[in-house]
């Protein structure tokens, strides 16, 4: 499993994100832009440039058609990801940190920092997909502010105007976005930030990642705690294995603190953990710094890890990764 | 108003608050002593016994005026009683002054006899009559040996880990359990006794000694601010060191146990581990600054291997033996030798132990000794003085026969090492150039068993940093360096070392080169407690903690007489920890420990078990982790036939185990894979259960996103890929 180096930013990453069929990798960098990969070969397709500030997050449609991307300059961008144009512009009092495109690909969700007296917003646009994607609303579909703790993460869930959020106190909740009402909250889901989300394929459970070293797997209807990964390390990120019953989680300590300690300690490592039996099962080396954001193709046949030190590294799966049966569950039928 | 303000205050109970605040006299008669043996005066002559007294005292310290003096009168005659009392402004000066005047001349015909006032009415009222103590009811205490009854044969093992000592049990990893975590309090660090009898903690106040299957109290020595101990070889005898010299207070407790005035600033002890009493104490510090620079040598004192004598070098001058169990000179003098700078006893072999044994037992029987034990010995060398060459002595002690001596040239610095079996002993000579520019290296090998004490001479170009016998063998192991940076280590620096084994060649019957492993970093060699298995290890460096584990016998025995000197050396397996402090075989040379401890650096403290061949076993990375010791086993009870029969029929024991293991993995599988059902169950239950939620609720809402979109997705991923395949065959048919 030699992994390809894309060495595209110059700046630590923030997010990535493969699309739908797999074959294209997004990038997002505190360097203000976005690039786009082949993930077979690691060939650089694009950028997108217009971002004036640190581009935290970024989605693509399941037609990879548009991507939406938020940023620290205020702004979020719809951009036509074959052109590469960007096609709208949203501007707001405070920095995006999250956005998301829902299932039918008619709306995306967004999070507002809070910042300079603004609250912590989250927002839902309606997506015009009919003409050449210009044609924008420019007001928000709903919004509005979370009370408490801020939001840091969210997503659609599979019942709609429904969203799932991730908060810096280490509370998850649901929202219904048409009124701004808590549907319901597991304010101890973590003990720290909520900082990575990732839904599984059919929406009915996510996990969660967080800097109380441990990672989460929740029913995104009942918010119950299915499953919990611990780890010595605060985490980043966490993403789900569609085809094996693996989770993937990335992290590190801090960036602060990272020029003061060695890279053995660092544990800048991602983890594999049995998404069911809770249990280590083994680890890839690679990055000179923590990872901050990880993402799993969509086929299951490989994953990418974006890390502080600003390169994206890109693992194709071995044909023993399939076929190694580390537990002797291989006649259990494990449902996905 | 203000009438009955004062009547509400009346009733107040103030008894409290006076009670906190009363002045506290000192009633006490502490200050009070009897002064007996002053001379029966008149009247007259009263004035001037008082100053006179008085000032008897202020002249020896206890300062007192005339007036604290209280003279008793006799009436009837007019005269003195011939005692007084006289108070002192507290205890400590009543106390010093009984120290100082008590027998003190007053003049030719009356001397001064003090006692407290306390003390002549506690006295005066004792009860004569004699109770008779009541006998204490005997307690069972626990066997001392307890672990080596374990059933399983697991080997013990202690972590001193921030401030929590835990005792472990090491076997087989589903025999791997704590064993004990006591609540010790305030120490240093633990150590093993030799024999694992015992376990010491360093405190304060003292050492104290535990032991048993629970770790009970066994024996404490009172030695303030201790830093170091030692064992004797046979368990018999501690010795105690501090950097402080030993102060005995004003009124300390005294017996056998305790320090007495005439110890005060000595600051090494040695004492009976059985009794708890102190037999001698020394002092370390040698009289110039010099010595106190250089670091001590520690064992200072060395024990005989059958704990009869324990000697001391006084470097340049002599070698003290003291006899035990009494600590009196040896014939009551010491071994002067001119110039000596070292010696060691030679270790007692198994056949040796098994000798004393005998002998022991046929005195006991009044029957006769068919083989004497070989005598102690003890080497020694001197160096080189004007004209007299450098030597090496082998002296037999308690005769002081010299049984060899070797003169040596162009000496730097000799090392003495006994093999464990007192076999062969290797003096390593650091030589030197005539013109002292270059240091090079001999080993001088006496083979002590054979008549006449052979010595034979191994020559090495370099320097040898590190020497090992193997463990009742005839191999030794050298990690040697020509690197330019050695003796001056600075940070990055790993100094490039070669390896080395020898082995005796019974043909010839001389050391001869076994293999050589060149270009390494390795600076420590550790023996198997068996033989046979080695473990090179890098150590104290930042950047390499290589552990290499070697089998220098990996052909058997057969197949090694035909084959090439040194085909049998083979590497097992090579292993890394990172910032590895200590490495450390278990007694059985079944498992090795190799540990990181927060006292040399803070990086990923912890330890690893491994075994012989360098697989991981057990791996802990615990912040603050101190301390990994092994508990060591005593020598086997069972006699060499035994053993051999059990080597024999080896086949045969180890069925049984081998079923216990069969059965153990058997039910531990069970468990496992009926523990990861449950959780798939719980898991594929769980699935449906959501599965079932969504496609109702989109069912209820009615314009649902079909679940399908994802499926399609991943199909068409397949598709893609299925494609290109095909287009490949094409070529290749085409």
């Amino acid at each position: 499993m030699k992994p390809i180096l894309l060495q595209g930013h110059e700046r630590s990453l923030t997010q990535i994100k493969f699309n739908t069929d797999g074959d294209l990798l997004f990038s997002c960098s505190k360097d203000n832009i976005i690039n786009v990969w082949y993930s077979h070969n690691g060939e650089r397709l694009g950028t997108y440039e217009g971002h004036n500030g640190t581009v935290w997050t970024l989605d693509v449609d399941s037609e990879s058609r548009f991507m939406v991307s938020g940023a620290a300059d205020n702004t979020l961008m719809l951009w036509d990801v074959q052109s590469g144009k960007c096609l709208y512009v949203w501007e707001f009092p405070t920095a995006v940190k999250r956005v998301a495109f829902n299932q039918a690909d008619n709306q995306i969700v967004c999070i507002t920092e809070q910042r300079m007296g603004f609250q912590c917003a989250i927002r839902v646009f309606d997506i015009d997909r009919s003409g050449d994607g210009t044609n924008q609303s420019k007001e928000p579909r709903y919004m509005f502010n979370p009370i408490g703790s801020k939001a840091t993460v969210c997503d659609f869930t599979y019942t709609p105007d429904v969203i799932f959020t991730g908060h810096e106190s280490g509370k998850v909740a649901l929202f219904n976005v048409k009124t701004g009402e808590e549907i319901a909250n597991n304010e101890r889901a973590h003990g720290d930030t909520v900082n990575d989300l990732q839904m599984s394929k059919d929406y009915t459970y996510c996990i969660t990642s967080s800097k109380d070293k441990s990672a989460r797997i929740h029913d995104t209807k009942s918010l119950m705690i299915i499953k919990t990964f611990t780890t010595e390390t605060p985490l980043n990120s966490a993403a789900l294995d569609p085809k094996r019953p693996y989770v993937l989680l990335g992290g590190g300590q801090d960036a602060m603190s990272v020029t003061t300690t060695s890279l053995r300690q660092g544990k800048f490592e991602t983890r594999f953990w049995h998404k069911i039996f809770e249990e280590e099962v083994g680890r890839v080396k690679g990055h000179f710094g923590p990872i901050n954001t990880i993402a799993v193709h969509p086929a299951g046949t490989g994953y990418a890890s974006g890390g502080e030190d600003g390169f994206v590294r890109m693992h194709h799966f071995d044909e023993s990764y399939f076929k190694t049966d580390l537990y002797g569950t291989g006649n259990i039928i494990i449902e996905d | 108003m203000a009438s009955t303000s004062t009547e509400y205050d009346d009733d107040i109970d103030f008894s409290d608050i006076e009670a906190k605040y009363a002045v506290n006299y000192d009633d006490s008669l502490e200050n009070t002593v009897v002064v007996d043996g002053l001379p029966i005066i008149d009247n007259t002559k009263l004035d001037r016994l008082l100053t006179k007294v008085a000032k008897e005292f202020s002249k020896r310290g206890a300062s007192i005026k005339g007036e604290d003096i209280y003279l008793p009168w006799d009436e009837k005659t007019g005269k003195s009683k011939g005692y007084a009392f006289v108070e002192f402004r507290s205890g400590e000066d009543a106390a010093t002054a009984i120290a100082t005047m008590h027998n003190h001349a007053f003049d030719s015909k009356h001397t001064f006899k003090l006692n407290r006032f306390v003390d002549i009415e506690h006295f005066s009222n004792l009860d004569e009559t004699y109770i008779e103590p009541p006998s204490e009811k005997f307690t069972d205490k626990e066997h001392l040996r307890a672990w080596l009854g374990d059933a399983q044969g697991r080997d013990q093992f202690v972590t001193y880990r921030g401030e929590d000592v835990e005792v472990w049990w090491h076997g087989k990893p589903s025999q791997c359990e704590l064993a004990i975590k006591p609540d010790w309090k305030d120490f240093l660090y633990v150590a093993w006794s030799p024999l694992g009898t015992y376990i010491s903690t360093l405190h304060r106040q003292g050492v104290r000694l535990w032991g048993g299957a629970s770790f009970k109290d066994q024996q404490r020595f009172a030695h303030p601010l201790v830093k170091l101990i030692d064992f004797s070889p046979c368990e018999n005898y501690i010795v105690t060191w501090s950097n402080e010299p030993i102060i005995v207070p004003e009124g300390a407790i005294q017996g056998p146990q305790y320090f007495s005035p005439e110890d005060e600033g000595s600051n090494m002890a040695v004492w009976d581990i059985k009794s708890g009493h102190l037999l001698r104490t020394f002092s370390t510090v040698q009289d110039g600054e010099q010595t106190r620079k250089s670091q001590m040598p520690w064992p200072a004192v060395k024990w005989s291997p059958d704990d009869k004598f324990v000697a001391r070098v006084t470097p340049g001058q002599m070698i003290s033996v003291y006899e035990l169990p009494a600590m009196g000179l040896y014939d009551k003098k010491s071994i002067k030798i001119e110039g000596v700078v070292d010696f060691e006893w030679c270790p007692q072999g198994d056949n040796d132990k098994e000798d004393v044994d005998k002998e022991a037992a046929a005195i006991a029987n009044g029957g006769k000794v068919t083989k004497k034990p070989r005598e102690n010995m003890m080497a020694y060398w001197t160096p080189e003085v004007a004209n007299q060459p450098a030597r090496v002595t082998l002296m037999a002690f308690p005769s002081r026969t010299i049984l060899r001596q070797k003169n040596l040239f162009n000496v730097t610095e000799c090392k003495l090492y006994w093999q464990n079996q007192g076999d062969f002993l290797c003096v390593k000579v650091d030589r030197h150039t005539k013109t002292k520019k270059s240091v090079y290296c001999n080993l001088e090998i006496f083979r002590v068993r054979e008549k006449d004490y052979p010595v034979e001479v191994v020559e090495l170009k370099d320097t040898v940093t590190e020497f090992s016998w193997e463990p009742k063998g005839d191999r030794f192991a050298i990690v040697s360096t020509n690197d330019p940076n050695l003796g001056n280590p600075g940070p990055g620096i790993t100094i490039k070392t070669d390896v080395s084994f020898y082995q005796l060649d019974k043909t010839k019957n001389d050391f001869k080169l076994l293999k050589t492993l060149p270009s390494r970093t390795s600076n420590a060699i550790r023996w198997s407690p068996r033989g046979r298995h080695v473990v090179l290890a890098t150590v104290g460096s930042s950047s390499k903690s290589e552990l290499d584990f070697w089998d220098l016998d990996f052909l058997s025995e057969e197949r090694r007489e035909g084959q090439d000197w040194g085909t049998g050396v083979q590497l097992l397996g090579t292993a890394d920890h990172y910032g590895v402090t200590d490495v450390e075989w278990d007694p059985s040379g079944r498992y090795l420990a190799t540990s990181a401890s927060a006292w040399t650096h803070t990086l990923e403290n912890g330890y690893a078990i491994w075994d012989f061949k360098g697989t991981e076993l057990v791996k802990h990375i615990q912040d603050r982790f101190k301390q990994f010791i092994w508990r060591p086993r005593p020598r086997s009870l069972l006699t060499k036939a035994a053993q051999k029969q059990i080597r024999k029929n080896l086949k045969e024991f180890s069925r049984v185990f081998d079923e216990e293991d069969a059965r153990e993995s058997v039910t531990v599988n069970a468990e496992l894979v009926a523990l990861r059902k449950r959780l798939v169950d719980e898991w594929n239950a769980w699935r449906t259960r959501c599965i079932k939620d969504m496609v109702e609720s989109r069912g209820l809402k009615g314009k649902a996103h079909s679940n399908g979109d994802a499926n399609t997705a991943k199909e068409e991923i397949e598709v893609w890929i299925e494609e290109e395949i095909e287009t490949t065959t094409e070529e290749v048919v085409e």
